[in-house]
């Protein structure tokens, strides 16, 4: 739409507030709203993951492996007791494997969808990790300046030097040989048991936080910097509100918001992460799926059984994808801005 | 300007000192040691204790860092505990230049297709070349190599047989370290690793580019520059571009060195033998040199990286100045 056709557009309807013409502009862009809605489809499969597919994700059927996809499927009476739908109109599921079965006799749509769990989980957990230490360590450095700032500075450029990756790689080896030696006693004896009850998740977590909330950092400090000298904050100051109530009540409402935007536009990042960290076999503990490690079984196969790579494969770009058009289309609605910034 | 470059390598000399002290640390701190394991079964106790007297791993660790830390000075990067008929530097001089190849052909791939996709989606503005432009770039940065790799086997090196699906065309030492050989076989298998990695650096590039030029189309001093009507080529090309490349430039460094570390996945699915895939075989082992000095490498082309984006944007734009 041209620059002049939209202007008459805005001046024909009512007026609008900020926030209701942002979710208008939003609902415009069509790939944005899809990228939406699949989040939202792939959030409910998660949760819902026993209820929507027809096996446990570690359910073996030895004589059915690297089936093909929508192959029909023998089973015997007691193998189809262990079927969800067994019983239910969606009985016929039991018997077709959707994506086919990968080489111990799984069926890869079951741990398709369980492997959202691991994704979504690591989405969550890495952003509200990146969020909360890069927004306190942002604010603090733009807000109180001076020599805190730039030690904090210092120190993030510091880690900028820092290769992500193999430094991840070495503290996943680590903590994955600590957790096999089974320590039982202290805080490290509870993390790591803790980490057994959550298939390896929980290392994975921190793993992924560490290092992530950098860039956070930055946006966070450039973003108070940028609101620190104007007129409103001056006001408060001049009737004396603490520097608690300022942050809070004036600069946080005004930054969390592109902050987690730009924030969306991260996750396919961890993402990506979790799922390189399973395919070298640093990931969640098997057999909980990830899609990584399911790229990692099928890859090796690649020419007989395509299919055992491809199905994790393409829900995996769907779903960066989907979060890539969801943070593109909010960052263009609500704050025009912030293009080019991540 | 120079002044500025020499205190920016300055500056990086504690930070590499303390990446080393980190993952030194880190690489020892790790449970079991290289000499765990003889084959399948567990080395006896006493051979261990002999080849940790006899590597220095019983010493105190700070006497181990200070003694790296001396060997690194002059050059030396140290020994392999499991295959003592190869140093880390010879290591080093199979594996980096292919991974730098890697990378850089992965960026070069990138500026190629990415530039020129990027001025066109802006100069055909919410046009449909733009629109698809912008969506075929979102779609490139959502595929991660890790798909995109083996998609790639499977079409060009399975179904229709055209590249070879494994192995670099060819081996260290290359002319000047790093220039890649004008063979056919190089070339035919460098074209789906390079792809792989190379996809989303031009898709970020084409956005960026894209982003950069549309900002600039809008200064005044463009308008100024239509007004007195020069030709809209002599516009975007002299006036425009320059500008423009601006926030490209700026991701040079960590594209790069992106491309560099990032190649790790690729060269696993790959086989190709470069840092990344070294990296992740001998972590198992606990080859703490070659753990160590990969890791300071990273950073090394990380700094290197960083400092590039510096002198670029003062290159670019003399309004900054570094005194």
């Amino acid at each position: 739409m041209s620059e002049k056709t939209k202007n008459i557009v805005e001046l024909d309807s009512e007026p609008v507030s900020p926030f209701a013409g942002a979710m208008r502009e939003f609902r415009r862009n069509r790939l944005a709203v899809l990228g939406g809605v699949f989040i939202v489809v792939v959030v409910l499969a998660a949760i819902f993951a026993p209820v929507v597919t027809p096996y446990e994700f570690d359910y073996q059927n030895i004589q059915q492996n690297r089936m093909k996809p929508l192959t029909g499927y023998d089973i015997s009476e007691t193998q189809a007791e262990r079927c969800h739908w067994y019983g239910t109109p969606l009985e016929w599921g039991c018997t077709v494997f959707l994506t086919g079965s990968d080489g111990l006799g799984r069926d890869l749509y079951s741990r398709m969808i369980y492997g959202t769990r691991v994704s979504l989980s690591v989405a969550l957990v890495g952003s509200i990790i990146a969020l909360s230490i890069g927004i306190v360590l942002g604010t603090i450095s733009g807000f109180y300046g001076g020599r805190v700032d730039n030690i904090m500075m210092r120190i993030i450029d510091f880690l900028y030097a820092i290769p992500l990756l193999p430094i991840i790689i070495l503290m996943q080896v680590y903590f994955q040989a600590l957790g096999r030696q089974g320590i039982n006693t202290g805080i490290g004896g509870r993390l790591i048991s803790l980490n057994q009850q959550m298939g390896g998740l929980l290392f994975l977590f921190i793993a992924i936080g560490i290092l992530n909330w950098i860039g956070m950092a930055r946006l966070a400090r450039g973003q108070v910097l940028s609101y620190k000298n104007k007129e409103f904050v001056e006001a408060a100051q001049s009737v004396g509100a603490s520097d608690t109530r300022i942050i809070f009540k004036h600069l946080l409402p005004n930054i969390f918001g592109p902050l987690l935007i730009l924030e969306t536009l991260a996750i396919p990042g961890y993402i990506f992460l979790e799922a390189i960290l399973s395919f070298i076999g640093l990931g969640v503990n098997p057999p909980i799926p990830s899609w990584g490690s399911m790229i990692n079984e099928g890859y090796t196969g690649l020419r007989s059984n395509p299919h055992l790579t491809l199905a994790p494969g393409i829900a995996l770009t769907l779903l960066t994808l989907a979060f890539n058009f969801f943070g593109d289309g909010l960052r263009d609605a609500f704050d025009p801005k912030l293009r080019g910034k991540v | 300007m120079t002044k500025f470059v020499i205190r920016r390598i300055l500056v990086s000399i504690p930070v590499i000192f303390a990446i080393a002290l980190v993952t030194f640390m880190m690489v020892h701190a790790l449970p079991g040691g290289p000499f765990d394991t003889l084959g399948d079964r567990p080395m006896p106790q006493r051979v261990v204790e002999m080849m940790e007297a006899r590597y220095g791993l019983n010493e105190p660790i700070a006497n181990q860092f200070v003694a790296y830390i001396g060997n690194l000075l002059q050059g030396d990067l140290g020994v392999m505990y499991r295959n003592p008929s190869q140093n880390v530097n010879e290591i080093v001089n199979q594996t980096f230049p292919v991974s730098i190849q890697l990378g850089l052909l992965s960026v070069a791939l990138g500026l190629v297709i990415g530039i020129p996709t990027g001025i066109i989606a802006a100069l055909n503005h919410n046009s449909i070349i733009d629109n698809a432009a912008t969506t075929l770039a979102v779609l490139g940065v959502s595929i991660p190599n890790l798909v995109l790799g083996p998609v790639l086997i499977l079409v060009f090196g399975v179904y229709l047989d055209w590249f070879p699906i494994a192995f670099w065309g060819a081996d260290p030492p290359f002319s000047f370290y790093f220039l890649p050989p004008l063979t056919s076989e190089f070339w035919t298998h460098a074209v789906m690793p390079v792809f792989a990695i190379g996809t989303g650096v031009s898709a970020a590039i084409a956005r960026l580019t894209r982003a950069g030029l549309l900002e600039v189309l809008s200064e005044d001093y463009i308008r100024t520059a239509r007004s007195k009507g020069l030709r809209e080529r002599a516009v975007v090309v002299v006036h425009a571009l320059k500008n423009s490349m601006i926030p490209v430039a700026t991701l040079m460094g960590p594209l790069l060195a992106g491309a560099v570390t990032g190649s790790l996945v690729v060269e696993l699915i790959f086989a190709i033998n470069g840092m990344g895939r070294r990296f992740v075989s001998s972590v198992g082992q606990r080859e703490y040199f070659l753990l160590t000095s990969l890791t300071l490498i990273y950073s090394l082309i990380l700094i290197f990286g960083n400092i590039m984006v510096d002198i670029m944007y003062a290159w670019l734009d003399p309004r900054i100045r570094y005194d």
